[in-house]
């Protein structure tokens, strides 16, 4: 794997007080890759994802984007920017259908005056694309009108999942997307963010689960006290090994040169 | 647009509606007459519009206490201004419109800026409206109205029953809303707001706007409730709007609308306060005391609180 660099930062510092979350780490995420992020509680992995989601603001450090310096007031603005996030809470809105969550914030009003004047929906092109978005990703789900909260937790993911594929232009970030699920819904999520890799989106994947991360993952960035320990390859180093650089009880450069991605 | 069944959420009230139509038409043959119905619309108004205010505000999963006392103090800077300081009329409607509608904006600002639940918010100026409204009139009614103020108490022939103009306010005033929420993206991001804020935040909503918006939206109608009330009773009340405040989330609550937010549609609260006004003008046409028609209330607000619980209980896949 050595596509363009999509989205990078360098030396990124951010601290609450007395406790440093983030103390100078970097980050590259390159085209075409599923780049996982793992580390242990307290070692700035989900810090780290919040500034490039645009949900935290860091103290010092620069992020880039396709080459840009961007900087992120708010999630908002990272969406703006082609970056969607899919939350591990699963963000939906349970009482409204499909189409209507996949559309949130950015419904599609009618063509002429009724759009214009009256400002009405275009519920029917929401439909059609929101079956298109989901048919593309291989969520076998039949209406689009129905409610979210009639579907299962990996179905809800799955639009959560088709959303964000929807409408990112540079990067899909997943916080945990498999945290809430069993076994088979968990395989069907996976699946799911391969597909959107195949679609061209790179994605950062932040999980705990390292089966997961080592089924899906090209590289595994690995966090530790706030900086970034190693990047590594999974076909090339074991489960435990990288364990035991994510807890510290091994250092990077005791594990064999091509174990590094 | 086709025309579609009522969906099953404003199918249980619609279905208590006709029951208990159908349950008095037998009881009394006055009930089903073109004059009692349209009797029936009137009663019922003033209590609608003020219910759309408040389905906007339940929607956000909130509460507003504060409407009926709000639209009382609307009613009191109209007829003041027309009556005592000779203030032209529409300019006078104005005025209480905008005393009615700053109430909205002054429950909205502490709602979303000063972060205070609604229940507290509310019923802070539920008693700040009514102190101002008692003040402002020295407790005194005010009376000999000129006659465009009381122009929407007028009728209009239908056949031979006489509807008033004010219902049919009302009833485009519903139209108006439930094209606004079931149409247009304000109108659905109500909706999300009241489901789940934190998604719709991170959908890029701009939810502190939205609640702003429904809390002023709703002080305008009572603004316009006030003008109705007027009109309905030819004279400016300081006592106006008690019974209408809790009168308005019962209507909205037997209408399918649900106090956690997110569910429920305007229509359904014009059906409950449809239910409530029959109710009443029921039980008053076979001349049962108007204690058991509190009572009623009160059991049709319960049983509805419990269905919309149990219904979400059953409705909800783990």
């Amino acid at each position: 794997m050595s596509g363009a660099i999509v989205m990078q930062a360098i030396g990124l510092v951010k601290r609450y007080g007395h406790v440093t979350a983030l103390d100078g780490t970097d980050f590259e995420l390159r085209a075409g890759e599923i780049l996982a992020v793992i580390g242990d509680n307290g070692a700035g992995k989900s810090s780290l994802i919040k500034a490039l989601s645009g949900a935290l603001v860091p103290d010092e450090g620069e992020i880039f984007l396709d080459g840009n310096v961007v900087r992120f007031r708010s999630p908002i603005d990272a969406r703006r920017a082609g970056i969607e996030t899919v939350y591990q809470d699963l963000a939906v809105a349970p009482a409204m259908t499909i189409a209507e969550n996949l559309f949130l914030g950015r419904e599609l009003r009618k063509p002429g005056i009724p759009g214009r004047l009256f400002r009405m929906l275009d519920k029917r092109r929401m439909l059609a694309e929101s079956m298109a978005h989901m048919q593309d990703l291989q969520i076998g789900i039949r209406s689009m009108k129905q409610a979210v909260e009639t579907l299962s937790g990996g179905q809800r993911q799955g639009v959560a999942v088709a959303r964000s594929a929807a409408f990112a232009r540079h990067v899909v970030i997943m916080d945990e997307p498999t945290a809430a699920l069993g076994v088979k819904e968990g395989n069907m999520v996976l699946e799911l963010i391969r597909r959107v890799r195949e679609r061209g989106l790179p994605v950062v994947l932040i999980s705990h689960n390292m089966p997961h991360v080592f089924e899906v993952a090209d590289r595994i960035h690995v966090a530790r006290l706030g900086r970034r320990a190693a990047v590594l390859n999974p076909k090339r180093v074991s489960m435990s090994d990288t364990v035991a650089v994510m807890t510290g009880a091994m250092r990077p450069d005791e594990l064999p040169a091509d174990a590094l991605a | 647009m086709k025309l579609r069944l009522p969906s099953p959420a404003t199918l249980g009230p619609l279905l208590a509606l006709l029951l208990a139509c159908a349950f008095f038409a037998i009881r009394s043959d006055r009930f089903l007459t073109g004059d009692n119905l349209s009797l029936v619309l009137q009663q019922v108004m003033v209590v609608g519009v003020i219910a759309i205010g408040q389905t906007l505000v339940i929607l956000t999963a909130g509460v507003d206490l504060s409407c009926g006392m709000v639209m009382a103090l609307g009613g009191m800077v109209m007829t003041k201004l027309a009556v005592e300081h000779q203030v032209p009329v529409p300019l006078a409607i104005a005025c209480g419109l905008a005393v009615t509608t700053l109430f909205g904006l002054l429950n909205g600002f502490l709602v979303t800026r000063v972060k205070l639940p609604p229940f507290i918010v509310t019923l802070g100026t539920l008693n700040i409206a009514f102190a101002i409204t008692q003040l402002y009139s020295g407790a005194q009614t005010v009376t000999e109205l000129p006659e465009s103020m009381t122009a929407l108490g007028g009728t209009f022939q239908v056949g031979s029953t006489a509807v008033v103009f004010g219902a049919v306010l009302m009833l485009v005033l519903y139209g108006v809303a439930t094209f606004a929420l079931s149409q247009t993206a304000p109108g659905r991001h109500v909706y999300a707001v009241g489901n789940n804020p934190e998604a719709a935040r991170l959908a890029g909503i701009a939810t502190q706007r939205v609640l702003l918006g429904v809390y002023v939206l709703a002080g305008a109608c009572y603004g316009i409730a006030a003008l109705l009330s007027v009109a309905r009773t030819g004279v400016g009340d300081p006592n106006a709007g008690q019974t209408e405040n809790l009168d308005t989330i019962t209507a909205v609550v037997l209408g399918g609308t649900s106090l956690f937010g997110g569910r429920g549609t305007v229509l359904g609260s014009l059906l409950g306060a449809l239910i409530v006004g029959v109710f009443r003008n029921g039980l008053t046409l076979i001349g049962v005391s108007s204690v058991y028609q509190v009572l009623v209330t009160g059991i049709l607000v319960i049983l509805a609180v419990a269905t919309d619980q149990f219904s979400r209980r059953g409705g909800r896949v783990a």
